[in-house]
C-alpha cells in the first residue's frame, strides 16, 4: 500500500439528492466513487489524484433494474452481479449478461457498477460494446434535472465524456426491441477470467431473407474510447450477406479502427483480430444459428 | 482519536467493533492492523489476485478495494470465522487432506471464495467451481488440488446431509 488514506477525504451522504447537492455546491471538487474497483487500485498504488471523494455505494435510488413497457432501466449503481443474475437482462439483453459475467471475477462483479464502468471510460470497458450494439440511452442527473444522451455519443475522448461537473450517470435505458435480432459478442483477452480485453466486438443485426435490414457494431480497445463502427455498419446495411459484402465490411473495419500498441497487445494484432471477429459475426448471420 | 475521522461500526465474524478511522483506509488494512485479524492476506493490492477476499453483507469482495467507510454497518466474514471453535470448516479439512493449501498465501481467499460459492450453489459443477474461484490466484498448487478439495467438500456435505436425513 503506497497510498496514504489520511491524505484523502471520503464522505457518504447516503442519498442521491445529498450527493447531487454536494456536486452542485462545489462543482469539480468531489470525485464520485462507487464500488471502488478502479479508484482503489490507484489509491493502493499511491496515484489517486482525487483528494475529496463522495461515496455512491449503498445509495438505493441508484441500484435498480426496472422493466418498463419499451425499455429496461438499469440504475447506474447496479453491480455486474445484479446484471448477471437478472432474468430479464439474461433473456432480452444476453450480450450484457455475458459481458457482466466476464468482468473481473465474482469479487469484482459484486462491487463494480455499470455506471462506474461507463463513467470511468476505459477504451477496454467490458460493458460498452454490448451497450453500443443495443443502442442504449444514458440518463444523466444533476440538481438541475435530468437529460438523456445516446450512449454512442457519451464518450468524447480518452477518459472524457459529455457529463458536466455537477452531473452523475443515473441510469442506462435498454430499448426492448431486439427479440428478432441476431446478436454476437466476443472478447479476446489473455485468459478467460480477470483479463482486460485486447479487443472486443458486439453486434446486433436484423436480417430478412438474407438482407441486413439493421445493424449496429460496437467495439472496445480499438480507439481512445469504446465506439460504434459506423462506416462498417453502412457498408453492410441494406446489403445481401454475400461474400463481397463480407469482404467490403472487412476492408471498412480495417480502415475504421485506430488501435494502439500497449502492454496488452499491438495495434496490428488488434486490427486483424477485430476484422476476424467482424467476419465471424457476419458469417453467423448467414447461417440458421441464433446468438453466439 | 481524530475528530475529523468518522466512527465506523462493523460486525466482523459476529463481533461488533466501533473504530475511529480515516474513511479511505482499506478494509484489508483495518482487518489486519486494527483488528489484528491477519488471516486475510494482501497479494496484489489491486483486485487481481483474490488473496484478500472476505464476505461483506453476504457478497464476496476484495477487501483491498473497499474503503472502510463503505463497510459502515456491514457484516464482514473473514477466514477466522470459518472454523467453529476447535472444529475446522469442511472446506478447511478438505484443503488439508487434498493438498489445496501449500504456501498458504492464497488459502484464506480461496476458502472464502469457495465458501461463498457453496453458500449460493451447494453442488456446483467443475465449470462453476472454476468460475467461482477464477479471481483467486495460486502459484503453488496448479489449482487442481484446490478444485479437488472443493469437490471433496461437496461430496462430504452431501454425505452429512444424507446421514441427517436418515436420522
Amino acid at each position: 500500500m503506497r497510498g496514504n488514506p489520511e491524505a484523502h477525504e471520503l464522505v457518504a451522504p447516503g442519498t442521491l439528492s445529498g450527493v447531487l447537492s454536494m456536486l452542485a455546491n462545489e462543482p469539480g471538487k468531489w470525485t464520485p466513487i462507487a464500488g471502488g474497483t478502479e479508484l482503489m487500485v490507484a489509491h493502493a498504488a499511491g496515484r489517486l489524484s482525487a483528494r475529496c471523494l463522495v461515496s455512491l455505494w449503498g445509495i438505493r435510488d441508484m441500484r435498480f433494474i426496472r422493466a418498463e413497457p419499451d425499455s429496461i432501466a438499469v440504475g447506474a449503481g447496479s453491480t455486474f452481479s445484479d446484471l448477471r443474475n437478472h432474468q430479464a437482462i439474461s433473456a432480452e439483453f444476453p450480450l450484457l449478461a455475458k459481458a457482466a459475467s466476464w468482468i473481473g471475477s465474482v469479487a469484482n462483479q459484486s462491487r463494480a457498477t455499470l455506471g462506474g464502468n461507463l463513467a470511468n471510460g476505459s477504451p477496454a470497458a467490458d460493458s460498452s460494446p454490448a451497450l453500443l450494439a443495443y443502442d442504449a440511452q444514458l440518463e444523466l442527473i444533476s440538481a438541475r434535472g435530468t437529460r438523456r444522451v445516446p450512449y454512442a455519443e457519451f464518450h468524447t475522448g480518452y477518459k472524457h465524456n459529455v457529463m458536466a461537473a455537477d452531473e452523475l450517470l443515473y441510469a442506462v435505458h435498454l430499448p426492448r426491441r431486439f427479440g428478432q435480432h441476431r446478436q454476437y459478442l466476443r472478447k479476446v483477452g489473455t485468459r478467460r477470467a480477470m483479463a482486460i480485453s485486447k479487443v472486443a466486438l458486439a453486434g446486433c443485426a436484423l436480417v430478412e431473407q438474407g438482407t441486413v435490414r439493421e445493424i449496429r457494431i460496437g467495439a472496445a480497445s480499438i480507439a481512445a474510447y469504446p465506439t460504434r463502427l459506423y462506416r462498417t455498419e453502412d457498408s453492410i446495411s441494406g446489403q445481401v450477406l454475400a461474400p463481397e459484402t463480407l469482404r467490403a465490411a472487412r476492408v471498412s473495419a480495417l480502415s475504421e479502427v485506430q488501435p494502439i500498441d500497449d502492454i496488452r497487445s499491438t495495434a496490428e494484432y488488434r486490427r486483424i483480430v477485430i476484422a476476424n471477429l467482424l467476419e465471424e459475426f457476419l458469417r453467423s448471420l448467414t447461417g440458421a444459428g441464433g446468438q453466439q | 482519536m481524530n475528530p475529523s475521522w468518522p466512527s465506523i461500526n462493523l460486525r466482523v465474524n459476529g463481533e461488533h467493533h466501533s473504530l475511529n478511522l480515516p474513511p479511505m483506509k482499506r478494509l484489508l488494512d483495518v482487518l489486519r492492523e486494527d483488528l489484528h485479524l491477519t488471516g486475510t492476506k494482501e497479494g496484489c493490492g489491486e483486485g487481481e489476485c483474490g488473496s484478500c477476499s472476505v464476505r461483506m453483507d453476504g457478497e464476496l469482495v476484495n477487501s483491498c478495494m473497499v474503503p472502510v467507510l463503505q463497510a459502515q454497518d456491514a457484516c464482514v466474514e473473514t477466514v477466522e470465522g470459518l472454523a467453529c471453535d476447535a472444529e475446522l470448516h469442511p472446506l478447511q479439512k478438505a484443503f488439508l487432506e487434498f493438498g489445496g493449501a501449500q504456501c498458504g498465501i492464497c488459502t484464506p481467499g480461496m476458502l472464502m471464495a469457495a465458501s461463498h460459492l457453496l453458500a449460493h450453489n451447494p453442488t456446483p459443477n467443475i465449470a462453476e467451481i472454476r468460475d467461482g474461484l477464477a479471481g483467486n490466484l495460486c502459484r503453488c498448487t496448479g489449482f487442481i488440488r484446490i478444485f479437488d478439495s472443493v469437490i471433496a467438500t461437496i461430496a462430504s456435505n452431501a454425505k452429512s446431509q444424507q446421514e441427517r436425513n436418515a436420522r
